[in-house]
């Protein structure tokens, strides 16, 4: 198995049709696939161990993805907002390299001598880098074990590791979720998470296999991304949850008029506050909404809530039906999920534990660390959840995140869910802060519209809902929650600025 | 005989046919054009498809058995029809999965 396998489909069976860009002056799939075997011609001949890209979207990214593939050398995009350090650090552990750059990070990558840098206009221009030897079709390698792609983890919790995706993850994934030249050719989908998020790399593959042409947004920004959806004729997007509250906000500032182009938005790689999905189900009235969840880890999406559970959700007058919305969904076929207390037991429907995972496109391996699948091939998320009577997966955060007052293991998500639900409320997040006596007490952030409540209507809401010790000690007010570029939360950041309001550690 | 396993690929000896294994079921007299297909890259074409067996494979196309214990994926199109243990492999129903990335 080689990810080149699903490219020589795709330039077979609709060569002249256009994989990226615009319709007119885009790639085709027969251009995409020469320009791929241009790039292994460059990595083969340079003899690097990996491919790296630190620069935003650009057609650079399906070229070095297949091209990588097709040389053998996993494809490595790096964060080029990084810090200079920081991205040095990522970098030098990645052995020798050929690194296709924007012009600030050139200089700073050319410091590391194991890596030779190409800027992308450069790149783009002659992939091959003037080599004409070197790599023919069929040529790539069929071991279903070779790397293809490493991701740095964002880090949100630690210093980032590199997840290690082999060819059989991500091939199964796509063979197991997407059908070949299923979409119309009229279908075009928008990307506009970064390269190095796996939903960026997830993008490629899919489109390129279901035959659907990927339009990138570099930088986003939400008027951009409404621009582009008009002007390319966009039928299809995955958003992070930050980007889709403020398209929202975009939309509303322009009147409010529904976007009807799009006929399928998914959403995934954080929480979605509850009164955003809302608000974005009017403003796309006939589109259908997919929320996926998925990990670096696991190839991308493993369980989805589908279209008409959304729209049952938003016009049902039965609470299970609406809270769906806060559902992840089922597992996709293929996909085992568990949920496991903390000696390891199986628990039953409706009870909260650790969400464990089981799949051919579950990688779970680290190249700092191994493997972290058991003897069984299951690999834990570390996010903690449920599944309820009828099969759907409700995720209720990072098992790091959860908040240990006198004993007792608080969820963030179930603070947070009921402070959302309040209608002032836009979003919330809960942190535990050290404390004398309880260990930690809650915190809660909210952000809220122009007319916030005060702060004890919020704690009587919440104490009609949950058990009083989930009730926060403290209310605090602010414009905006911190959250990294691919939108997600930064607990950490809130609890080192909020640590004053507890009283310091019991020790 | 070959083993099916997932992920495993062969070729066809009588037309251009390549499949990979979806879903495999072990120990399988796999043939393409009724002649036993043999480990991708391993075999040259040679003579042509049996009659009663050359209804073609589809890029792309997923087949089959009755049981559904068996699913492979055509990753190069040709003229010979697929079987597994003397019986014809058929294109399975498209999946209906949403788009999510």
């Amino acid at each position: 198995m080689n990810l080149m396998m699903l490219l020589e489909m795709a330039a077979s069976g609709l060569g002249d049709r256009t994989a990226v860009g615009s319709k007119t002056t885009g790639l085709t799939y027969a251009q995409l696939f020469d320009r791929a075997q241009a790039a292994a011609r460059r990595y083969r001949n340079s003899g690097v161990e990996a491919a790296v890209l630190c620069d935003e979207s650009s057609h650079a990214v399906p070229i070095m993805l297949f091209g990588s593939a097709w040389a053998g050398v996993p494809y490595v995009p790096l964060n080029y907002r990084l810090p200079s350090d920081d991205l040095l650090t990522l970098a030098g552990r990645v052995g020798s390299a050929v690194a296709v750059t924007d012009e600030t990070n050139l200089d700073r990558l050319a410091s590391i001598d194991a890596v030779t840098t190409v800027q992308q206009g450069d790149f783009l221009a002659d992939p091959a880098g003037g080599h004409t030897i070197g790599a023919e079709p069929g040529d790539w390698n069929m071991d279903p074990d070779d790397v293809a792609v490493l991701l740095f983890t964002s880090g949100t919790t630690g210093t980032p590791k590199s997840a290690v995706l082999r060819h059989k993850h991500l091939v199964s994934y796509i063979l197991g979720t997407v059908e070949f030249m299923g979409a119309g050719e009229d279908e075009a989908t928008l990307v506009s998470v970064p390269p190095y998020h796996i939903a960026g790399v997830a993008a490629m593959l899919s489109s390129v296999y279901a035959g659907r042409r990927i339009v990138q947004l570099p930088r986003f920004e939400p008027h951009a991304w409404i621009d582009a959806v008009e002007a390319e004729g966009v039928t299809h997007a995955m958003v992070v949850p930050t980007m889709l509250t403020r398209i929202v906000d975009a939309l509303d500032e322009r009147g409010g008029e529904p976007l009807l182009g799009v006929q399928a938005l998914s959403y995934g790689g954080g929480k979605m506050p509850r009164p955003v999905i809302e608000r974005a189900l009017e403003l796309f009235p006939i589109t259908n909404f997919v929320n996926a969840y998925g990990l670096t880890e696991t190839s991308s999406t493993i369980a989805l809530l589908g279209p008409d559970e959304h729209r049952i959700a938003q016009y049902s007058d039965e609470s299970t039906e609406r809270a769906r919305l806060g559902s992840v969904g089922r597992p996709l076929p293929g996909i085992e999920v568990a949920i496991r207390d903390d000696d390891g037991i199986d628990l039953p429907a409706g009870e909260v534990g650790g969400i464990f995972v089981r799949g051919e496109q579950v990688a779970g391996e680290y190249r700092e660390k191994g493997s972290l699948l058991d003897a069984d091939g299951w690999f834990p998320t570390r996010d903690g959840g449920y599944i309820d009577a009828d099969g759907f997966l409700f995720v209720q955060g990072r098992n790091d995140d959860v908040i240990i007052r006198g004993g007792e293991n608080m969820s963030p998500g179930e603070i947070e869910d009921v402070a959302m639900s309040h209608p002032n409320i836009r979003n919330a997040a809960a942190i535990g802060v050290p404390d004398r006596e309880w260990g930690e007490q809650v915190v809660l952030v909210a952000v809220a519209d122009a007319t916030a409540p005060e702060a004890a209507e919020l704690e009587d809401l919440i104490r009609s809902r949950l058990r009083s010790s989930r009730v926060p000690a403290h209310i605090v007010f602010v414009d905006e929650l911190p959250h990294n570029d691919t939108g997600k939360l930064l607990r950490r950041v809130l609890r080192e600025q909020y640590a004053h309001l507890g009283d310091g550690p019991a020790d | 005989m070959v083993d099916l396993k997932a992920g495993a690929r062969f070729q066809s000896t009588v037309c251009t046919t390549e499949v990979i294994v979806v879903k495999g079921a072990g120990e399988v007299d796999l043939t393409c054009g009724g002649a036993a297909m043999v480990a991708a890259g391993t075999g040259s074409i040679d003579g042509a498809p049996a009659d009663g067996a050359a209804d073609g494979t589809q890029l792309g196309k997923r087949y089959s058995n009755e049981a559904g214990t068996i699913e492979i994926l055509a990753t190069k199109a040709g003229d010979g029809s697929l079987a597994a243990d003397g019986e014809a492999l058929v294109i399975a129903q498209a999946k209906t999965l949403p788009a999510s990335d």
